[in-house]
């Protein structure tokens, strides 16, 4: 289209105008679609796509050798609640050891969650009320672990807690006790591993909307007569509630998609969601059961983050 | 106003919250530092010091198995955080500064999805996929590996980068127009410079993020694909040795360096 | 279709935001000449949409219909780059990673001038906004007076046919805007660029300007010289929005080629000047400074009645009087003898009390 064709008259200054318009228009939505192309359509292509095919692959029959048989069949989902006899296989008996597996990562998660909670908020209380350019610097030591090796973390919490770690050392050197205490492979040191690994997960958002919180609520208070713990319990904590939730949720659920902590401090005996997964499509080779887990994890995720956004999203629309 | 004794009443201050701060900190760096220094350490012992020594840093870089690893890392991490920054750097480009458009919250979903679905479900579902279209192709190779890592990184670069460009007056690129500069010429002269130190960062969180996974890789490396912490977890398994302790100590340091510089980058902009 | 001396023409210019419920006019039907070589003011309230129509000027907008003409030719449906008009922003934007005159020149390279001309130009650009001492300094370290001299050295560089300024004195304080007030109008004079100047304070668009056009509600109201604009306003909005001012209801007895009787509730009649035929009810507006005071018992003086309230404010006091109408009348006198309670007359002389267009 020439730009610099001559107007002359106010029909062809209209003409010329709904041209531009509609050009800025075009132009707009191709270099916005053109520019969002490559990262979505790779997303869509490598994160998205696969996630159809899993869902196929959990109506399937599993493979000998790993991998799948494309016949139809609900065999996957039917094994986490039964197993089917050796001689007849019409006949199911009910197994609870994938149950007990479900229950025991979103127990373990669950109590990760609070124990994070327990000692990450007051830590972000604590960094919000320093001065600002402390604050930085102690925002910064909390999130560097964060950035760092998660599994070389949990190595270095494997070195200090096992039996011939500078734990048990401390404690027989002081006398505690004569004799290494066992905490690597039980569930406590899982418990401890998620602690170490997501800490930094509840303090940040607690901090951020720590950060939000007019102090000049808390002055109030006191004025009206409040006790230090009474100003927490009534002023902050209830203004800091939707940093408590998304530190919980961002705590939660990589707790309990958790892999490597189990796998290292829980010794690969005492298995979580993430690791029997990992196990079917390793030495287990059975593909479709580990796709159905796998879907029934991204299932309670997807479940628990639609929940908490309607949740918070009412609440947002009543404030 | 009478003098009061001891100290003075401090509004924001709660009981016992300085000691539980002070307890995270040695929490979360107490074993990391209790690492580093057995790194150093003469003897094969994790709990006895003896001397200070570069023993295990030796003996690190001389294992063949490692020197493939760390290879392989760079090679992996470097390829996909070129590629994940440019993608997302368009894609910033494309959701900041519009006003709301069609299509808007799903692009925006599609880009954060792999931040969103656990990295255990990622794994194997990446691994399915692969393995079908290796089959159908017959194509291999380490291309899968760096794609994967490509598409967890995306996010990653694309947050550092976007929140730039939210922070970038947009009257900058009108004046630019309004100084008879192209299109063209607005995102070269302008834009491109003034997102920089956002894109930057971006490279650095994806290159992080990258050379850190563990999860993804143990699940669709394939044989000659070992990364330096697959490499490690490998070990770690197998029994503890002080050489682990040393290349630890190295992938932590480079992570330490690269996640300082973009707080550094980030603390310039304001 | 231009007419002699019109450099810029607006035709029925509109523009909306928006779509169905949530569409939004922000100029409906906006018509304006603006004359070469002159000071031009849009003024009005926020959200009259005087920016929004210097922005189509600019070309950051396109209208929805109508034309915008520069020279004859028709420009609206040009991208902002190929206009040849420039603005100072309201917040200068300044590019934050080049030089004084690096932003100054930055125009001059976009239209590839010789380099020996550029240099020559940002040096005269520097001399007339007398910074060429800062000339290497990054405009994150200039204050806020200096980067809105460097923002108006390069918009005046690639020398623009027209010089759009949106609220540029809105960011100073109050000492710094009657400095640069002063300075705006010696560099418009020097470099004989026409300006239209988009500010929302009043004072500011009298002082400075050529010809006003007041604004509200997307529409231009009235457009003339700042005198025509204070002493004869054309509507109620005008006369309210440009200092202060009294409002008499009334109802048309007797009307005349350019004067009309007007009876008030009251049943007083006063004499009014009308610019064209009145009927029916209407509105009267006086200034206060025109506003009379004379003794309660003088014969001709059409009102009268009891002083409510005295301020004094430094160069006057208003006289606050209440003639049985609502609203009290202010009469504006700089050393009044009166006190609270006094019965006063009031002198509302013809020709300063006007009958308003609604």
């Amino acid at each position: 289209m020439s730009v610099r064709q001559e107007i002359a008259t106010p029909a062809e200054a209209d003409a010329a105008l709904r041209a531009a318009i509609r050009q800025r228009e075009r132009e707009a939505f191709r270099n916005r679609w053109l520019l969002l192309a490559p990262a979505v359509g790779l997303i869509g292509c490598v994160g998205l796509l696969p996630l159809a095919l899993t869902m196929i692959y959990s109506f399937l029959e599993p493979g000998t050798y790993g991998g799948v048989t494309w016949s139809f069949s609900t065999g996957a989902y039917e094994q986490f609640l039964f197993d089917r006899d050796l001689f007849d296989e019409t006949i199911l008996t009910f197994n609870p050891s994938y149950v007990i597996i479900f229950a025991r990562s979103i127990f373990l998660a669950l109590v990760a969650t609070v124990g994070t909670l327990i000692v990450g908020y007051p830590t972000a209380y604590f960094i919000a009320t320093r001065p600002r350019e402390s604050r930085n610097l102690w925002l910064f030591l909390i999130t560097l672990p964060f950035w760092t090796n998660l599994l070389i973390r949990t190595y270095a919490m494997l070195l200090i807690i096992r039996d011939e770690g500078l734990v048990n050392a401390l404690l027989m050197g002081v006398g505690v006790v004569n004799q290494p205490v066992g905490i690597l492979y039980t569930d406590f040191a899982v418990f401890l591993g998620l602690i170490y690994s997501f800490l930094p997960f509840m303090v940040l958002p607690v901090y951020a909307s720590l950060e939000k919180l007019d102090f000049r609520l808390v002055e109030a208070a006191y004025d009206l007569y409040a006790t230090r713990w009474r100003v927490l319990r009534r002023v902050v904590i209830p203004a800091t509630r939707p940093g408590i939730i998304a530190g919980c949720i961002l705590v939660f659920i990589p707790g309990l998609g958790a892999y490597i902590t189990p796998e290292l401090l829980g010794g690969g005996k005492k298995l979580m969601i993430g690791n029997m997964i990992a196990l079917q499509f390793g030495t287990a080779r059975n593909w479709p059961f580990g796709s159905a887990a796998a879907l029934i994890l991204m299932a309670m995720v997807v479940l628990m983050l639609f929940v908490v956004m309607r949740r918070s999203g009412r609440q947002m629309s009543h404030g | 106003m009478a003098k009061r004794k001891g100290r003075p009443f401090d509004l924001k201050s709660q009981p016992g919250f300085t000691q539980i701060a002070w307890g995270c900190v040695v929490f979360l760096y107490a074993p990391i530092l209790v690492l580093i220094a057995f790194s150093f350490n003469a003897n094969r012992s994790v709990v006895r010091w003896t001397e200070f020594s570069f023993d295990w840093y030796v003996a690190a870089f001389q294992n063949e198995g490692i020197r493939n690893a760390a290879i392989v890392s760079l090679k992996v991490a470097t390829s996909a955080t070129l590629v994940a920054t440019t993608f997302a750097t368009m894609a910033a480009l494309a959701t900041t500064r519009t006003a709301p458009f069609r299509g808007q919250g799903v692009a925006f979903g599609i880009i954060n999805q792999p931040l969103m679905v656990p990295e255990i479900v990622t794994a194997v579902v990446t691994l399915s996929f692969f393995a079908l279209v290796k089959q159908i192709t017959g194509l291999t190779g380490i291309g899968y590996l760096i794609l994967a890592h490509t598409v967890f990184c995306i996010p990653f670069a694309y947050m550092p980068i976007r929140a730039r460009l939210e922070d970038m007056n947009l009257t900058l690129e009108q004046a630019a127009a309004d100084l008879y500069a192209t299109p063209f010429r607005i995102f070269r002269r302008v834009t491109l410079p003034l997102m920089a130190p956002g894109i930057l960062a971006g490279a650095m969180l994806a290159f992080v993020v990258s050379l850190d996974d563990v999860i993804i890789t143990l699940m669709i490396s394939g044989p000659g694909e070992t990364t330096l912490p697959i490499y490690i977890f490998g070990q770690i398994r197998r029994g503890i040795t002080p050489e682990i302790n040393a290349v630890s100590t190295v992938l932590l340091g480079v992570s330490v360096l690269l996640v300082s510089s973009f707080f550094l980058i980030g603390r310039k902009k304001a | 279709m231009s007419s002699d001396d019109g450099l810029i023409e607006i035709v029925n210019v509109t523009k909306a935001f928006g779509t169905g419920e949530r569409r939004f006019l922000a100029l409906g039907g906006v018509n304006a000449t603006i004359r070469k070589g002159e000071f031009f003011t849009l003024l009005g309230p926020s959200g009259c949409g005087k920016t929004t129509l210097l922005r189509l000027i600019a070309g950051f907008e396109l209208p929805t219909s109508g034309e915008i003409l520069l020279d004859g030719q028709e420009i609206g449906h040009l991208p902002p780059y190929r206009r040849p008009v420039n603005t100072v922003f309201q917040n200068y934007a300044l590019f934050p990673h080049m030089t004084v005159a690096e932003n100054i020149s930055f125009g001059l390279e976009m239209l590839n001038k010789p380099k020996a001309e550029i240099a020559s130009t940002v040096e005269r650009m520097l001399a007339l906004v007398k910074m060429s001492e800062l000339a290497g300094r990054r405009t994150d370290q200039l204050s806020g007076g200096q980067q809105q001299r460097v923002a108006l050295a390069r918009a005046l560089a690639p020398q623009p046919k027209v010089l759009l300024l949106d609220e540029p004195l809105s960011a100073l304080d109050l000492k710094l805007r009657k400095e640069m007030q002063v300075e705006l109008k010696r560099i418009q004079h020097e470099t004989g660029i026409t300006f239209i100047f988009v500010t929302h304070d009043q004072e500011e668009a009298l002082t400075m300007s050529d010809r006003i056009a007041v604004m509200a509600k997307g529409n231009i109201l009235q457009i003339g010289s700042p005198s025509e604009i204070y002493n004869a306003p054309a509507a109620r909005f005008v006369a309210d929005f440009i200092g202060d001012i009294n409002f008499i209801e009334g109802q048309v007895v007797v009307a005349g080629e350019k004067t009309a009787q007007i009876r008030l509730p009251g049943g007083q009649v006063l004499t009014a000047r009308a610019s064209r035929p009145v009927e029916g009810p209407v509105t009267l507006a006086i200034r206060p400074e025109k506003v009379g005071l004379r003794h309660a018992d003088d014969d001709d003086v059409p009102l009268s009645g009891t002083v409510t309230n005295l301020v004094y404010f430094g160069s006057g006091t208003n006289v606050h009087v209440d003639v049985g109408l609502g609203a009290d009348i202010v009469a504006r006198a700089t050393a009044p003898k009166v006190a609270l309670g006094d019965r006063v007359g009031l002198d509302l002389h013809v020709t300063d009390l006007s009958v308003l267009a609604e």
